[in-house]
């Protein structure tokens, strides 16, 4: 089972949620891994503190040139439809940074001139905490080219695992990788215009990728009830949401899980548990 | 010889055009004769990356030997460094005032061309 946690406005409290139900899971005895998939920022770690077992360096193929065999022919400028290769009279230059390793310019070059060169897009880690595995991806900085990080994040698990993914914000590629293949995403949006706005387009995306889901709001009380509003027109389903508490807020700044610190939260993250595992259970019937 | 301006309209009268990968269009202009192809960039300005090196590319093939614009960004200098086309940047005023002024040999370009 693949539970991915993610939303459409960033801030709303995926990684609070993942981690804390993460934790809850594994204590309960299930084997459970955590992916932390926001590669851009990964934050999981903060909480969960796991102990490292493994680096591992990802990498895309990158084209590069022998300007003696190349006879600038233009062929790789032409089918490439990210402009990552030039083809000048004198030489063929490419851009790393543009290049999406489509393979497009070295299987056209009709003098074979184009070799598969490697670059580094950045690194998985993986450790654990307690009996909780984890993994997540640190993407080189100023590296463009996300969603194969994410994949080699998701790929690091073990199948017959729990896996909880802590998706990055938004609706864009990395949050895709993030979420293809899961069994099951739980939304988590706060009730403001905003949060509405945002969940209103990962709503959207998540119907586009045919996935069944769920929302949680969090911080309820702190806005209005126009997102349970819009759960109830669009046969959402809408799970309890969490309280909005100042100390929950100062436990979470200081790093800590706060179903160990705030019974409430403990007590109410246990159902959550429950809540979300039956439906993702039913919707996998 | 063959030049380029980059330009906001399709006539010589038109205003230059400042930008070069997301400049509106090309006027792809016969210094000698005076006749001209308006060349369209709106690929360029609807692509989310690679704009210079695109821009780059389409004014090699052209066979222009010169480009005169406002300027030109860093993928696109790279993409045009030994491309055999001299540079001429902060062109303003109208396609025609820079024509003139590359006609009367009072300009100098940013990279002189080897090869």
């Amino acid at each position: 089972m693949i539970l991915t946690v993610a939303s459409g406005k960033g801030g709303t409290g995926k990684t609070t949620v993942s981690v804390n139900l993460a934790v809850l899971a594994s204590r309960s005895g299930r084997p459970v891994h955590f992916c932390d998939c926001d590669v851009e920022e990964p934050n999981a770690h903060l909480f969960l503190n796991p102990r490292w077992d493994e680096k591992k360096q990802i990498t895309l193929p990158l084209p590069v040139v022998d300007q003696d065999l190349c006879s600038h022919c233009g062929k790789c400028a032409e089918i490439c439809e990210f402009n990552a290769i030039i083809s000048l009279p004198t030489k063929t230059i490419v851009f790393d940074d543009l290049c999406h390793a489509c393979s497009g310019c070295w299987l056209v070059c009709p003098e074979k001139a184009i070799a598969q060169g490697e670059r580094i897009i950045g690194e998985t880690e993986t450790g654990k905490a307690g009996d909780l595995h984890f993994t997540h991806g640190r993407l080189r900085i100023g590296e463009t080219q996300v969603p194969p990080l994410v994949e080699a994040v998701n790929k690091a698990v073990n199948p017959d695992h729990l896996v909880i993914r802590d998706a990055p914000p938004g609706v864009t590629c990395p949050a895709v990788a993030t979420i293809h293949g899961s069994d099951f995403v739980l939304l988590v949006t706060e009730p403001t215009p905003f949060g509405l706005s945002d969940l209103k387009v990962a709503v959207e995306l998540v119907r586009d990728m045919k996935l069944p889901c769920a929302v949680l709001v969090n911080r309820h009380g702190s806005g209005d009830d126009r997102v349970d509003e819009y759960c109830r027109e669009e046969g959402l389903h809408l799970l309890t949401g969490l309280p909005f508490r100042r100390d929950v807020a100062e436990s979470i700044s200081r790093g800590e899980l706060i179903v160990d610190t705030i019974p409430e939260m403990k007590t109410a993250f246990q159902g959550l548990l429950v809540e979300v595992l039956t439906l993702a259970e039913e919707a996998s019937r | 010889m063959k030049i380029i301006i980059t330009s906001k309209g399709k006539t010589l009268d038109s205003p230059v055009d400042p930008r070069f990968g997301r400049g509106a269009f090309f006027l792809l202009i016969d210094v000698d004769s005076g006749e001209f192809e308006v060349m369209d960039n709106s690929e360029g300005i609807a692509a989310s990356h690679g704009a210079g090196v695109q821009a780059g590319q389409r004014v090699v093939n052209s066979g222009a030997k010169a480009l005169l614009t406002g300027h030109v960004g860093p993928k696109a200098g790279q993409a045009m460094e030994g491309s055999g086309v001299a540079i001429y940047s902060h062109a303003e005023g109208t396609v025609q005032d820079m024509l003139d002024k590359f006609r009367s040999g009072s300009l100098t370009p940013d990279t002189t061309e080897e090869g």
